[in-house]
């Protein structure tokens, strides 16, 4: 079987309860099931996840390189967003 | 029955599941590079190393039983094809996928069966092996129980491939459920399976699996056995030369 005919996946793990589902990489597979599957014996082999997610690559829907001007740049010349442009006053010792 | 021949024949009867367990692993990892795809070939590979893993549990307890000094590789590698007692549906060739997927279901469902009787076993050892395989085998059977809907309700080709599997590998099916002499007085003992008892559950199940798939269930019509007592295919001989080769080119070789 060529996996050409077969769907990509995106796969997500959770290595410990409490934590973040993160990306650990795609596979191939007919449904996702089977890619269920997949990702627990390639990506779970060594005790590696309590979780897994996987969702068809074609169903995520990415920002695009081209749209970074307009998406992100903006961001760059408003610091009072992040919370180092604020002077604390002396009262507030640790924050 | 005294306790020195309860041990002896425990032993016999834990080399047993040792043969089985070793020769299927092996039959798998002839897959190991010739998957039909990467995803595959690694699962494949895992099922495999999960029965390699009850060898050495059932060889070391072999040994320890024997009490002789030998090991589990004095086991898996210097014995010979007549002093191999493994159930001849093991060692047949892997032929294509579907044989591979037809053999995995039919063993598969034995084991979730066979399994959890022997989580009942009053053997501690035998129960505590059967804790750890039972969860694997409830995993086996999920895979080859979707492999062979995929392939049985697939393509003409598929589906033809999988009835020719099921077909050719029926008859030797039989022998799971035999019990001879010595299992019968281990059974008595509480401490082996009663495999016979099994089959009901064994054919409704892989009955009901095969209708889902749009197989035909075989008659049957023909039975091979002989695997316990060393009757073997002449598949099991060349399995051995392959599997066997280095630990007999290089005795005790470690890495």
């Amino acid at each position: 079987m060529a996996t050409q005919e077969l769907d990509l996946y995106e796969v997500f793990l959770r290595s410990r309860r409490g934590l973040d589902h993160k990306h650990v990489g795609s596979l191939h597979a007919e449904d996702h099931e089977q890619a269920l599957e997949y990702a627990r014996d390639v990506y779970t082999r060594r005790s590696e996840g309590v979780s897994i997610w996987v969702v068809r690559s074609s169903d995520i829907c990415a920002s695009q390189e081209d749209d970074s001007d307009s998406f992100f740049d903006p961001s760059d010349d408003k610091p009072y967003r992040h919370a180092m442009y604020y002077e604390l006053p002396k009262a507030v010792d640790n924050m | 029955m005294t306790e020195t021949d309860l041990k002896q024949a425990t032993m016999q009867y834990v080399t047993r599941l040792g043969d089985d367990s070793i020769i299927l692993s092996h039959r798998i990892s002839e897959w190991c590079s010739n998957g039909p795809f990467l995803e595959e070939d690694l699962a494949l590979q895992n099922v495999a190393l999960d029965f390699l893993g009850r060898a050495r549990m059932y060889f070391t307890y072999a040994a320890e039983l024997e009490g002789e000094g030998r090991t589990e590789d004095d086991f898996a590698y210097l014995r010979d094809e007549r002093q191999y007692t493994n159930l001849l549906i093991n060692e047949l060739p892997r032929v294509d996928f579907a044989h591979t997927m037809a053999r995995q279901l039919f063993v598969d469902v034995f084991n979730t069966l066979f399994l959890q009787q022997q989580l009942q076993s009053k053997d501690e050892t035998l129960a505590a092996v059967a804790a750890k395989a039972v969860k694997e085998t409830r995993y086996h059977l999920r895979r080859s129980h979707e492999w062979t809907l995929r392939l049985g309700d697939g393509t003409a080709e598929s589906h033809q491939r999988m009835q020719n599997a099921v077909d050719n590998l029926w008859g030797y099916t039989h022998e799971m459920f035999d019990v001879d002499a010595l299992e019968q007085q281990l059974i008595e003992a509480g401490i082996a399976v009663d495999s016979a008892a099994l089959r009901p559950q064994w054919l409704e199940k892989v009955t009901a699996i095969l209708t889902e798939a749009t197989l035909t269930v075989p008659e049957d019509s023909w039975v091979v056995r002989g695997g316990r007592t060393g009757y073997h295919t002449e598949n099991l001989g060349h399995l051995l030369t392959e599997m066997q080769f280095l630990h007999r080119a290089h005795p005790g070789v470690t890495w």
